[in-house]
């Protein structure tokens, strides 16, 4: 994504509205879950009625049912509000043991959704999962991405997960699959479905945060020229590259 | 043609210094040890001079020098090629033109762009991009020179659609063995004026004359594009769909097969998943086009014949993230491969394009019953292929022998099957006795007799193409 540096504004033109790119792993992840355990896969999404190519896409990857939140009153929705618009969704939508988030938007970068959803939910939750090590006995056992650690955890379904990009490389879409979903139908809900019904809690009313502006990075031009003995100089990289957290322990 | 060539002295190397500074002419331990050889074949020589040029009056004046005292030049860029054609076989002068690097004309109004040979191919792409122009040819090794490219006649990937290098070269400056300066071509766009000169230098391999400027036809940036995956139960089932599709309506930009096990490689090799490596071989389309809707008229028509033509399924590739997962892996091939063994050799033949599912299966034939590994990938949209001979831990007698005895059957049957020494690599100094083989004595005598024309003191690049 690009801010127009003078509007603040996202730079739409030309770019085609795509899959949030980090869902893509969060979807790979509940096809590998099915692969192993079964299980019906539905994706949620909330959007204008364009939206639909989004689920459209999740057919060609294997997803079993589609829903789309999908009503004007939901616009200008902050973080909290879509949380909150998800969660409900997700009560109309029928019964789950496990919501898969993918780590954050590529516009808003927040990460918070996954979170909020669980909370709003009340179901347990947990975020940066980076491996999958088993799923049985209503409990689901996996690995974090914590800053300078891994930690394995179990946690008791139902609850959430945001998966962490690279969990899965995740597949393409599939012609055989297109061909076989066209016809599918897309579950498209609006407030009046939800159980909520009262519309001060969504959209732009139901946001306590606005954003006043945005605007790109500055550009960080600084260099350092080291002129050590090559020793030197690799000690010097290797040390820089790990305090500045560029390098993790294999795994 | 003289055999005989002058020794380089230290009065010489004083010569080349009054022409190019003393610090752009090197000689002994001060040459680098890149420059005694290029990207694969096992050939090394060091010249005896290294001189960087950076104008072609300073070419020019090199070439003078060299002609008037028989020194023997050769031409060299980034060294990225494959056969040897930029090894300094017989000493003298080396020509480094990596220097020349700079873009001096964008002619909106002709679609050309002016440059000098030492600017780097992936430059190019990035350059013509920004003004919302495409310079079609993509030759793998985006580190090449132009100069380089043309000198090969490099090809690519998106020959199928657009062409070869060839193909976008509007006109030419050169300079000659014995130093003279001369423009070829322009930035006309038809030429019926005599013998297309241009054309001639043009993969001579810098045998010919050295090439200081280009004039480069561009086209207009195609804004949508998109890939399919194809997996299929074999190699033989995924080749044979490709006269189909190439037969369809929309022609593809690009016609790539692939096998498990060189995926498996590149997955080794880059530390990353592939998307789909359940297969045994699949087919890699590229379609591109000016906008969605042709686009996708294409390439819903290309996944509609590849199932019709036995595909398992057809992946869609559709987005940034979802390309680079792929031609990531498809640009690391050669690499994975060269990492996964002792040494290599390749072969680059080019065929027809409906008898590529035989030369292929021929190189399994050839693994099983000379007990040596063998992998391919290549441009089979074109009929072009690169199969490698993997060294792994035999021994000098037991590689030479292997090597020779696949590589000449190899050749026999590509020539059995139409097919040409190198679709795109050149001759260089590896392929001679492929070359020699595969040419008729009128096209030897020929051949021949224009180097002649050109150079008839035989100081250019001497000892390439030819035995």
């Amino acid at each position: 994504m690009e801010i127009d540096p003078k509007t603040g504004v996202l730079k739409r033109d030309g770019v085609e509205s795509k899959m949030n790119p980090y869902d893509l792993y969060a979807l790979e992840t509940a096809l590998r879950l099915k692969q192993q355990y079964g299980g019906v896969i539905t994706a949620i999404t909330m959007g204008p009625p364009q939206a639909q190519a989004v689920i459209r896409e999740a057919f060609m990857m294997g997803v079993d049912r589609g829903v789309i939140l999908s009503d004007r009153r939901f616009g200008g929705a902050d973080v909290l509000s879509t949380s909150y618009t998800l969660a409900q969704g997700l009560r109309a939508a029928g019964e789950f043991d496990l919501i898969i988030c993918g780590k954050q938007t590529t516009d808003g970068d927040t990460a918070q959704v996954g979170a909020e959803l669980a909370e709003f939910l009340g179901i347990p939750h947990v975020t940066g999962v980076c491996r999958i090590n088993d799923c049985n006995a209503g409990q689901l056992s996996c690995d974090l991405d914590l800053p300078l650690e891994l930690q394995s955890i179990q946690i008791k379904l139902p609850c959430l997960i945001t998966v962490e990009k690279g969990i899965f490389e995740p597949r393409l879409p599939s012609y055989r699959l297109k061909l076989a979903t066209d016809d599918r139908e897309i579950i498209m809900l609006t407030l009046d479905d939800l159980p909520d019904k009262d519309p001060v809690h969504y959209g732009l009313n139901g946001s306590p945060t606005q954003v006043k502006r945005i605007f790109p990075p500055e550009n960080n031009n600084a260099r350092e020229m080291w002129n050590g003995t090559e020793a030197e100089n690799s000690k010097k990289l290797f040390d820089f590259l790990k305090n500045n957290k560029f390098l993790q322990q294999l795994r | 043609m003289s055999g005989k060539y002058k020794n380089i002295n230290d009065a010489d190397i004083a010569a080349l210094q009054s022409i190019c500074g003393e610090h752009r002419v090197l000689s002994g331990a001060q040459i680098g040890e890149d420059y005694s050889h290029d990207e694969l074949s096992g050939i090394r020589k060091f010249p005896e001079v290294l001189v960087k040029a950076l104008s072609t009056d300073e070419v020019s004046r090199v070439m003078k020098y060299a002609y008037a005292h028989d020194i023997p030049v050769t031409p060299r860029g980034a060294g990225t090629g494959l056969v040897g054609g930029s090894v300094p076989f017989s000493g003298g002068i080396m020509l480094d033109l990596t220097g020349m690097k700079r873009f001096l004309e964008l002619d909106r109004e002709n679609m050309t762009l002016t440059l000098e040979p030492g600017v780097l191919l992936m430059e190019i792409g990035k350059f013509v991009e920004e003004s919302g122009l495409f310079y079609p040819p993509d030759p793998g090794e985006k580190t090449a020179t132009i100069g380089g490219n043309i000198s090969t006649n490099a090809g690519g990937m998106r020959a199928v659609k657009y062409g070869v290098t060839r193909d976008y070269v509007r006109g030419l400056e050169v300079v000659l063995p014995n130093g003279e300066i001369m423009e070829l071509g322009g930035k006309v766009v038809k030429n019926s004026s005599g013998y297309s000169l241009k054309d001639l230098i043009i993969g001579s391999e810098g045998t010919l004359g050295i090439v200081t400027k280009a004039v480069l036809r561009l086209l207009p940036l195609p804004k949508h594009k998109i890939s399919l995956l194809v997996p299929f139960a074999d190699l033989t089932a995924a080749v044979d769909a490709v006269p189909e599709i190439i037969r369809a309506s929309s022609i593809p930009t690009a016609v790539e097969f692939m096998e498990r096990e060189v995926i498996l490689a590149a997955e080794e090799f880059l530390a990353r998943k592939f998307p789909d490596n359940s297969s045994d071989a699949y087919l890699l389309l590229t379609y591109d086009g000016a906008s969605k809707e042709e686009v996708d008229i294409a390439w819903k028509e290309a996944a509609d014949i590849c199932l019709k033509c036995g595909a398992l399924d057809v992946f869609i590739s559709n987005t940034q993230e979802r390309n680079e997962s792929i031609w990531a892996a498809r640009g690391a091939f050669l690499e994975a491969i060269k990492a996964s063994t002792t040494e290599m050799d390749e072969c680059d033949v080019v065929v027809p394009r409906k008898n590529v599912a035989q030369l292929v299966n021929f190189s399994r034939e050839l693994q099983k019953k000379y007990q040596i590994r063998i992998r391919s990938f290549g441009h089979c949209g074109d009929g072009n292929l690169h199969i490698y001979v993997l060294r792994d831990q035999l021994d000098d007698a037991a590689w030479q022998k292997n090597l020779t005895a696949v590589f000449d059957e190899l050749y026999a049957k590509a020539q059995d099957l139409g097919g040409e020494v190198s679709g795109e690599h050149g001759i260089g100094l590896a392929k001679r006795p492929y070359l020699a083989l595969s040419l008729s004595e009128n096209e030897k005598q020929l051949m021949t007799g224009i180097k002649k024309v050109f150079d008839p003191k035989n100081i250019l690049n001497p000892g390439k193409l030819f035995l």
